[in-house]
């Protein structure tokens, strides 16, 4: 994978054009993300059903594209997930961008978001893409602020 | 005149191929810089032929170790114009060297309500030893502020001083913005005050030669990796009076003439604050490439910077939305830029396709984005080995980054 593939297309178009970008007031939890390394920051929000489904993911906060991306197709990728499915789908991400899951053949709900796939080649760039998703899990578990250090 | 194309046969790291066979443009040398072959080649042939611990062997091997060890000494201090060998002392980095001084001198001397001054582009090297001081101590730490050119308030800065002022310790090249500070003249203000003057050189080292009895400065601290010297070594320079009345930083080998369990008789300058087996390699490839700086010569390194700066900052201007910061009338050559809305990161990663290895992030001065009001830069550090036509490189990749963007 070259940067060509790294800055695809879906993903400088999600960077552009962030879903979800705003805050959920009232939510039923949210979290902040830090990286201190970059100063990348920020915060996520959910809200959900009286069954525990997931109705709504946003974001809000400053980041490189990697990051923005990541945020905004997690929250479309969350919509309609109960709780578990939801955590299942961040371990499912975490492989993913880590190298232990190959989309290729192993059977995985990523859908589009494997677009990161091979970002395991970029290490500096792998806390860029899994801050999101673990200030989702932090929300999930009621854990208020996240830092990828 | 510097013959660029000769002096850049001295860096085998500059012929280094990165992704896709792309000759490397290296500018990231605020970060580290590259060794020449006289300073990795004397490390190598320490390693091979001249192993030994030092100051304590009565073999051959040591005493050829101790000795060049010692010779560097000398070396470093002809290069700061040091009045004495006793005021040299090994460390393993400027930090550590600033961290001697915190330690030692901070602990010792400072008492609740004496202020300590600092400036806000310090590294953070330059900032939490002191703010660990002030813990222990009670002392107050001022700031002197920063222009929207990154200069700083020279103004500001001599309203801070005061009959509490006991230190000044501030930053000679900065890191993040490339700029020169005025240090003699703000030495000569600490002196009349009373304070003491302590100068973070560890980027200054590498680009103007530095005489610290002539700029009387009264403590110096640089690291051997920006000036083309191996990791892990820097130096200490401390007047000899005021380095003889501060206790000793680390306790160990070394540091001490005799030790019984009820007694401890500790070593003359400089060993007292040089515990344990220093890092005898490095500090040899340390003296090696202060030769190779003094072969070189000041003058020739100095103009080549200064032209890097013009052009640098003129190429650079010229790239559409590109925004500098640190355009103090006196720099280096360290450019740091941000590119419309595009974060820097990202230009990093795409710098690093074209080959450009450049630093993005807030480069350990979180003080100076917060002054900004920016998360972090992208910016790219030269040195002397580094020319014109890389930075044409740089630009051209920075109008690429753009269309990427688009």
């Amino acid at each position: 994978m070259d940067n060509d593939e790294l800055y695809q297309q879906v993903i400088l178009d999600h960077n552009r054009h962030p879903r979800n970008f705003r805050e959920i007031s009232p939510c039923s939890c949210q979290a902040e993300g830090y990286n201190p390394l970059c100063g990348d920051h920020l915060n996520v929000y959910v809200r959900l059903s009286q069954e525990g489904i997931v109705e709504e993911v946003a974001f809000q906060g400053d980041g490189c594209a990697i990051s923005k991306a990541s945020a905004s197709m997690m929250t479309a990728a969350m919509q309609g997930k109960t709780v578990e499915e939801a955590r299942a789908l961040c371990a499912e991400f975490h492989s993913l961008i880590t190298k232990e899951l190959d989309p290729g053949k192993e059977t995985h709900h990523l859908g589009k978001l494997t677009v990161f796939s091979g970002i395991w080649k970029y290490p500096s760039r792998v806390k860029c893409a899994i801050l999101p998703w673990h200030t989702l899990k932090g929300a999930l578990d009621n854990k208020p602020t996240v830092s990828t250090e | 005149m510097l013959d660029i194309q000769k002096v850049r046969r001295d860096f085998p790291n500059l012929r280094t191929r990165t992704r896709d066979d792309k000759p490397l443009v290296y500018f990231d040398n605020a970060a580290t810089t590259f060794k020449p072959c006289q300073v990795i080649s004397l490390t190598h042939s320490h390693y091979c032929h001249r192993t030994a611990n030092i100051h304590r062997g009565v073999h051959y091997l040591s005493e050829e170790a101790t000795a060049q060890y010692e010779s560097t000494r000398e070396k470093v201090r002809r290069f700061l114009n040091a009045a004495s060998l006793s005021e040299i002392i090994f460390t393993k980095g400027a930090t550590e060297a600033i961290n001697l001084v915190a330690y030692s001198w901070g602990r010792t001397f400072l008492k609740p309500g004496d202020e300590i001054i600092i400036s806000g582009m310090e590294h953070h090297s330059n900032i939490v030893p002191w703010q660990m001081v002030r813990e222990a101590t009670g002392c107050v730490i001022r700031v002197i502020p920063l222009t929207d050119k990154g200069e700083l308030c020279l103004d500001e800065y001599r309203r801070l001083l005061g009959p509490r002022t006991k230190l000044v310790s501030v930053v000679h090249v900065s890191n993040s913005l490339g700029t020169v500070n005025p240090v003699r003249e703000m030495a000569k203000d600490a002196h009349a005050v009373g304070a003491l003057f302590m100068l973070d050189a560890a980027q200054g080292i590498a680009h103007e030669p530095i005489d610290v009895q002539a700029w009387d400065i009264d403590f110096l601290a640089f690291s051997g990796h920006k000036l083309y010297g191996p990791t892990g070594v820097g130096v200490l320079y401390g007047k000899e009076k005021l380095l003889e009345a501060m206790p000793p930083y680390q306790g160990g080998g070394d540091m001490i003439l005799s030790v019984t369990f009820d007694q401890v008789i500790y070593n003359r300058l400089p060993h007292k604050f040089e515990a344990g087996t220093p890092n005898v390699a490095g500090v040899i490839g340390m003296g090696a490439a202060i030769d190779y700086v003094r072969t070189l010569g000041w003058e020739d390194i100095i103009s080549w910077k200064k032209s890097l700066v013009e052009y640098g900052t003129r190429v650079l201007t010229a790239v559409p939305g590109l925004r500098m910061i640190g355009t103090a009338d006196n720099k280096t050559p360290v450019f740091s830029f941000l590119l419309g809305e595009i974060h820097p990161h990202d230009i990093g990663t795409l710098l690093d396709r074209e080959g450009v290895a450049i630093r993005t992030g807030h480069h350990c001065t979180q003080p100076v984005m917060k002054r900004y009001g920016i998360p972090a830069t992208a910016r790219a550090s030269l040195a002397f080995y580094n020319t014109k036509e890389e930075l044409d490189v740089l630009a051209t990749a920075l109008r690429k980054v753009i269309e990427v963007f688009k």
